[in-house]
């Protein structure tokens, strides 16, 4: 694609590795004044690597950098900062303790006042003053003398993006900046962003999801496997034009939705209240149902109980108050307060439980695959008492690499050494094998590539055919809505709706999760 | 503008996979350069011929059978301790109180030698001493388990001031039980009566030693390797979480892991004094406590490998102590070239982990012109 301006930033056959692995190669891109531009391409894909190298935090080994045609070297992230390009991490670097004022002028000496006997004078107020114009000009909302502790992670986010542009950037980067916001926060940031591109600056979107590349850019780069396959003009594409060139071939972009059947309660869960060591409470008398053959999805922001709540079923959080009744076939109720995953599993109930934390907590990350296969079955019986079965749980382990296509160059192999996909792929394996009759999955595809995903949701759908009540914590609403039978909106650790999949939107959910919408919906 | 090449001259990239033969070949390379760097330094600072001092160092070790029998006998009390200590490693409790943990066996061992010998018959005495050694040593490894177990304690220091408190308390029971008085020792205990000494089977004094030691650490290959107990300590060392979704109780395998430990040290503090040494003192255990942490990291925490780490380790502390004798040089010659060997071995982990990258050709500098 050619443009008859001369590109603001030009990169040119950027290549950048890492011991081994090739995180860019021979990448060429062109970023444009006044346009806002996302960098499309999977986990892996080498966005952030290619972004980092741009702002300073990474050298290219190879290639080089031109701004408005000039060859440039950018070495720190000061350089970056002296060429006008600022970037905004997905994990934000602020001190708790200070101001979003304070945050601001941290390393610069933009506001230095008059030097009395050699010291320079910290001016805050003319600081605040230039903060509060910044903040005027592009509509963003934030308080200079508000502590970062009090703030949500939506105003943090501004105080990074406020805190680029008092350094004077006007190309800016961020990465993957609504992974941590709401619906409604995301409007606000893509208004802002808007404001921004009329102002003239130039915005470069790091993301993985399509609607908000759909939503927001002029156009669109994609990188697959490290190597730039071309840019789009985001009004002339599609998203399974898209798709298909961040994965390398066709994929279908729709997730089945089966007619649930054999309704029954399986799981009741009444006045739950979990609090964590220190006294919080994390879960706020949740009650809600799960039913068999049906997919139960839960919304909300991250950390507002999810975790805690399928840890408590699960057997691994203490409980304050409140019933979790697992209803058998024939109508036989037993209550699984107090009782842990080996309790739990010797009554008889098969709880598959697939954790956020697959390495840290549902595998263990440098036994192989064989071994992890045995977390599960190790207690049962082998031919010697006090000795480890070792046969069975490679035979899984063979049948869990045939059926769900795992790539690995051995059941010996460590899981560490397996991609993302792979290992969430050896963990849901693992637990489905276990014939379960409730599965609790929490954030089952993050970080997983396309393809990866679409095979989870059919596993999911599987289970939930057999009859097996599925309890789906998810963070991508568009997932939610296509996946889920129903859907349970945690709010602060509290429900704050529960509403029918195929009946509800994206905004709907979204005011739930801030609970601006309030009440009991359901 | 400043163009230069940031490449570093030489870079550093963990290996993926590395096949037992290249491991081998850096192993025992490292071991040939190290012998190499020896004969240098020998050569500079004695002028002695290296090679006559090389094998002096193996006649310290293999010279005679009284020679290797000895070698043995350390080869095994240092194996047992590395044995005990590997359990706990594996769960990634660093247990560094195996000499605290010995000494409560040797304290235990010479208390029922002292007290019951001629009271009961010498049968009887060596069971009674083993049970309260075993029990010692079990003793002494679950305070610092409990306290982790319950209050998530510090392990390291916790073990590792346990041991100078064994020390402690067995220097006070040698004043109280030394002979002749104001010697400051015990001397060997029921020397006449040989009452609670360990048989000696085969003619070979230490034999019996070395086969309790070759059991050991056959067993706990095994433990590791092929039970449910084995395969619990190194869930809960890889990632307590893990344990706790699988409903494996974390506290309880800290506890009886450590115990298991312990109840090995207070096996080899049983066989310190009843079959090897007849006496107590502070020193007894001669910090193989210590000696055992790198015996066993050094065999990657595989009891049959540690047989061939032990056997570097106390190859070279014979050694050493043969060339001294020999050559009439300084004792801590020896030590050098035992610190030289050991950094070498120790430094080719290191390789075996580890590649180096050097610079490749400025490539850039020709497209820069």
């Amino acid at each position: 694609m050619q443009d008859s301006r001369t590109p603001a930033v030009s990169m040119r056959n950027i290549t950048k590795v890492f011991g081994s692995i090739v995180a860019n190669h021979n990448v060429n891109l062109d970023i444009y004044r006044g346009e806002i531009l996302s960098l499309l391409g999977e986990n892996g894909s080498g966005k952030t690597t290619l972004m980092n190298m741009l702002s300073g935090i990474y050298f290219p080994d190879d290639g080089e950098i031109m701004m408005d045609g000039e060859p440039v070297m950018i070495s720190s992230p000061k350089d970056a900062f002296d060429h006008g390009i600022g970037m905004i991490h997905q994990h934000f670097k602020l001190v708790n303790v200070f101001s979003a004022a304070q945050n601001i002028i941290l390393g610069i000496n933009e506001a230095e006042g008059k030097k009395v006997k050699g010291f320079s004078k910290l001016d805050m107020e003319a600081a605040s003053k230039r903060i509060r114009e910044i903040c005027d000009l592009y509509g963003f909302d934030v308080d200079p003398d508000q502590k970062v502790y009090d703030m949500s992670v939506s105003q943090k986010q501004t105080v990074e993006i406020v805190k680029v542009l008092f350094r004077g950037a006007d190309i800016l980067i961020l990465d993957e900046p609504t992974a941590v916001l709401t619906p409604q926060e995301t409007e606000k940031l893509f208004a802002v962003l808007r404001n921004m591109k009329a102002d003239g600056k130039t915005v470069i979107i790091i993301t993985h999801k399509l609607h908000e590349v759909e939503a927001i850019s002029d156009k669109v780069a994609i990188l697959r496997k490290g190597e730039y396959i071309g840019t789009l003009i985001t009004k002339e594409t599609n998203a399974q034009e898209m798709t298909n060139m961040m994965v390398g071939r066709e994929v279908k972009l729709n997730i089945n939705r089966p007619e649930p059947k054999n309704v029954r309660p399986r799981l009741e869960i009444k006045g739950l209240t979990v609090k964590t060591d220190d006294g919080i409470t994390k879960l706020d008398d949740v009650s809600f149902t799960a039913n068999t053959g049906e997919v139960l999805g839960i919304a909300g922001i991250s950390g507002c109980g999810q975790k805690e709540l399928l840890e408590a079923i699960a057997g691994l959080q203490p409980i304050e108050k409140g019933e979790i009744d697992y209803v058998e076939d024939d109508g036989k109720r037993v209550n699984l307060v107090g009782m842990d995953p080996i309790k739990i599993d010797m009554l008889g109930v098969s709880l598959a439980f697939v954790p956020e934390d697959r390495l840290g907590m549902g595998l263990v990350a440098n036994m192989d695959l064989a071994d992890n296969m045995m977390l599960r079955s190790f207690r049962r019986k082998g031919s010697i008492a006090g000795f480890t079965d070792r046969e069975t749980p490679r035979k899984l382990a063979e049948k869990v690499v045939d059926e769900l296509e795992v790539v690995t160059p051995s059941i010996g192999t460590p899981v560490r050494r397996l991609s993302g996909g792979n290992v969430q792929k050896v963990l849901v394996g693992r637990e489905i094998a276990m014939n379960p009759t409730v599965l609790m999955s929490a954030y089952a595809v993050r970080g997983l590539d396309i393809n990866a995903s679409y095979m989870i949701y059919d596993l999911i759908n599987q289970q939930k055919e057999r009859g097996v009540a599925v309890v789906f914590v998810g963070e991508d609403l568009d997932v939610l809505l296509e996946l889920s039978d129903r859907i349970l909106v945690l709010c602060g650790g509290k429900v704050s709706g529960i509403v029918d999949g195929r009946k509800t939107d994206k905004n709907e959910l979204g005011l739930l999760m801030t609970k601006l919408g309030g009440g009991e919906v359901g | 503008m400043d163009k230069s090449v940031k490449e570093p001259l030489i870079h550093i990239t963990k290996r993926k996979m590395i096949s037992k033969k290249q491991e081998w070949a850096i192993r025992l390379g490292s071991i040939l350069l190290a012998l190499i760097v020896c004969a240098i330094i020998t050569t500079i600072t004695t002028h002695l011929n290296p090679f006559s001092v090389y094998a002096s160092m193996w006649e310290g070790s293999f010279g005679s059978e009284r020679k290797i029998w000895s070698l043995l006998k350390e080869l095994s009390i240092l194996l047992m301790i590395s044995v005990a200590l590997t359990p706990a490693f594996k769960m990634r409790f660093w247990n560094l109180g195996g000499g605290g943990q010995t000494m409560a066996g040797v304290l235990a061992t010479t208390t029922c030698m002292i007290t019951l010998g001629g009271k009961v018959p010498s049968g009887v005495l060596i069971i009674i001493s083993l049970i309260a050694a075993l029990a010692a040593g079990a003793f002494w490894a679950f305070i610092p388990a409990f306290c982790r177990a319950k209050w998530n304690t510090n392990e390291t220091l916790f073990t590792l001031m346990m041991n100078y408190v064994a020390t402690q308390i067995v220097a006070y029971f040698i004043i109280i039980w030394e002979s002749p008085k104001g010697s400051g020792k015990i001397g060997v205990i029921n020397s006449s009566s040989q009452a609670g000494w360990l048989p000696v089977i085969g003619g070979k004094q230490y034999l019996l030693v070395v086969l309790i030691a070759v059991i050991v650490t056959v067993a706990m290959f095994i433990y590791l390797k092929y039970t449910k107990q084995g395969y619990e300590l190194s869930v809960v060392g890889e990632s307590e979480n893990t344990a706790r979704y699988v409903g494996i109780n974390v506290g309880k395998v800290i506890i009886r892991t450590l115990i298991i430990c312990g109840v090995i040290c207070g096996l080899t503090g049983w066989l310190l004094v009843a079959g090897t040494d007849h006496t107590m003192t502070t020193t007894i255990e001669a910090g193989r406590g210590f000696l055992g942490v790198m015996v066993a990291w050094l065999a990657h925490f595989n009891p049959l490998g540690m047989i061939l780490s032990g056997l570097l380790l106390v190859f070279m502390s014979r050694g050493a102590g043969e060339i001294s004798t020999a050559f009439g040089l300084n004792k801590s010659f020896g030590d050098i070239l035992t610190g030289v060997i050991l950094f070498f071995v120790i430094g080719s982990e290191f390789f075996i982990n580890y590649q180096i990258h050097f610079r490749k050709s400025h490539r850039k500098e020709a497209a820069d012109v």
